[in-house]
């Protein structure tokens, strides 16, 4: 390998195959984000996404394929902190008593010793997420607290504290309103003008176009990749969605 | 001095000092561990690893080995083994946990009944704190003290755990270990338990403290103070109400520890029982007509 040679992406899954018993989830599934860019994962419920979440992160074994995130092994780059997981909002204990301050202190752990213990360092960063994502006033607040919105930019705010390069975001605008939604586009859109890539998994279109620079069409494989224009064609999208075109609720 | 002769006169028998004394100690360290259990929502696993440890128990008395050890033995057993199935049929969790646990129990009253005269069952199924002896008291305080120092120097992780694996997992952390780590603290705390109250009852002060706590507060370090404050309380009442009233030490401690559940449940501000009726019928008064009894905090927007 040149040093002249591009760096490697973000993020590049080739072949990604994954059985449930008998049921195919992927696919000969591939996807590439190259770094310091967003890209949306389109595809109704069952089409995979949260499979290929779970095969990136390293938390079920492909049948086939391989994973690579900053051309290190899942396993590796999650050892150093470069991957960071927002989780869609029904994987979450709303009533578990932990504050937001909590919850975003815990972005800080791989980095602590092994009883965890906050330095000032880990302090600075909490405060600094929070004040970042807009609820250093709300820190004290039980997690469940929070509205929709804010219950976004809390995890979010966890994967800044820890400094994670590329970003995994699980449905990330379900049950969040639409002024909320506006103010989690911004900060996605500021984390990637300094370099950190995003992969979110969605379902809402408008979303995609407005904030995503590449696009895949999931449907147990790749039907579509590119530009979202290119992607959220009339003719694409009916073949993803079938008949059941969902529509935004507004 | 009525009320100091009342709580000395009891203090006078060396054995019931040593019973207030391993009782405190098991409850504080089941109190701690409760709180993990009840967020994990491995309650009924406590209830497993207690009543699996039957045959180690047994089977330790009659080879003569420290009680502790064939208790820990059996409970990380029952552990491993509800792993395995698990993880190699499509069983349900629960269903798994029942098949094992029974059947393990089941091998411990074989292995008592066909050996009557060495093991009194009773003592092992109900606890017999006022029999302890000095031997004993070392076991439950060094066991008690070995959980309580690892619980909490990894309290962060397992709270993280508990909330959140796949976080916990994606930053790198070895959550199957930490998995193993809280089943075997788990697996401790039900042998330093089970001399203080018995098999049976040892769930107890493995469910119950903690989930008082949960209904008293939002914040994790609170919810750890107050389900041991609630444990001492409560374990120090049943051996004063076993004293005066002769009743079961272990059943005293554990109805006390219920009192102060049912207690919270019915009055704590502001999600006790009675105030949301309170509530209801008060908004229902002003506003005849309103939507009433949703969730007060934590609405999605």
């Amino acid at each position: 390998m040149s040093t002249l040679s591009a760096a490697p992406p973000a993020l590049r899954a080739t072949n990604l195959t994954v059985s449930y018993n008998d049921v195919r989830a992927l696919d000969g599934v591939g996807v590439s984000v190259e770094t310091g860019s967003i890209c949306g994962l389109v595809g109704v419920n069952g089409s995979g996404k949260s499979t290929l979440f779970k095969a990136l992160m390293g938390l079920l074994v492909p049948a086939a394929g391989t994973v690579e995130l900053y051309g290190r092994t899942s396993r590796e780059a999650r050892q150093r902190g470069l991957v960071a997981y927002v989780p869609q909002a029904e994987d979450v204990d709303w009533d578990f008593p932990v504050s937001v301050a909590d919850v975003v202190g815990m972005g800080r752990y791989g980095l602590m010793g092994p009883s965890r213990r906050a330095s000032a360092v880990d302090r600075a960063a909490v405060d600094a997420a929070l004040e970042r994502v807009g609820l250093a006033g709300l820190r004290r607040r039980q997690i469940g607290e929070l509205s929709g919105g804010q219950r976004k930019r809390a995890f979010v705010a966890r994967s800044i504290a820890q400094d994670a390069k590329l970003l995994l975001l699980d449905e990330p605008f379900a049950g969040v309103d639409r002024s909320s939604e506006a103010t989690l586009t911004v900060l996605l859109k500021e984390l990637r003008d300094e370099g950190r890539s995003v992969l979110m998994s969605t379902h809402d279109l408008a979303g995609v176009s407005q904030l995503c620079d590449s696009a895949v069409l999931l449907h147990n494989r790749v039907l579509a990749r590119g530009r979202p224009s290119d992607v959220l064609t009339p003719s694409n999208l009916a073949l993803a969605f079938g008949g059941a075109l969902e529509i935004r609720e507004p | 001095m009525d009320l100091l002769n009342w709580l000395t006169e009891p203090l006078q028998y060396g054995f019931l000092t040593r019973a207030l004394i391993v009782t405190v100690a098991a409850a504080v360290v089941s109190a701690v561990l409760s709180c993990w259990l009840i967020l994990m929502g491995w309650s009924l696993m406590g209830d497993a690893v207690s009543h699996a440890v039957l045959p180690g128990v047994a089977l330790a008395y009659i080879v003569g080995i420290p009680f502790s050890i064939g208790a820990f033995v059996f409970g990380a057993g029952a552990v491993a083994l509800i792993g395995v199935v698990r993880s190699t049929t499509k069983l349900k969790p629960d269903t798994v946990i029942g098949v094992v646990f029974t059947a393990l129990f089941a091998a411990g009253l074989a292995i008592v009944s066909s050996t009557p005269s060495q093991i009194d069952l009773l003592h092992i199924l109900f606890g017999n704190v006022l029999g302890v002896t000095d031997g004993e008291l070392w076991q439950v305080l060094i066991l008690g003290a070995v959980t309580l120092a690892v619980v909490l120097f990894k309290r962060r992780d397992l709270t993280l755990l508990a909330f959140d694996r796949t976080h916990a997992h994606v930053i790198g952390l070895n959550t199957k270990f930490l998995s193993a780590l809280l089943l075997g603290l788990l697996a401790l705390s039900v042998v330093v338990g089970l001399q203080a109250v018995g098999i049976i009852l040892v769930v107890a002060m493995l469910i119950t403290p903690g989930a008082t706590a949960f209904l008293l507060t939002r914040s994790f370090d609170r919810m750890l103070v107050l389900a041991v404050g609630i444990t001492v309380a409560a374990s120090l009442a049943g051996i004063y109400a076993s004293y005066y009233l002769d009743i079961s030490t272990g059943a005293a401690v554990v109805l006390a520890q219920s009192l102060v559940f049912t207690v919270v449940y019915l009055v704590a501000r502001p999600n006790g029982v009675l105030w949301q009726r309170l509530r209801v019928r008060r908004s229902r008064r002003r506003s005849p007509s309103a939507h009433v009894g949703d969730a007060p905090a934590g609405a999605v927007s």
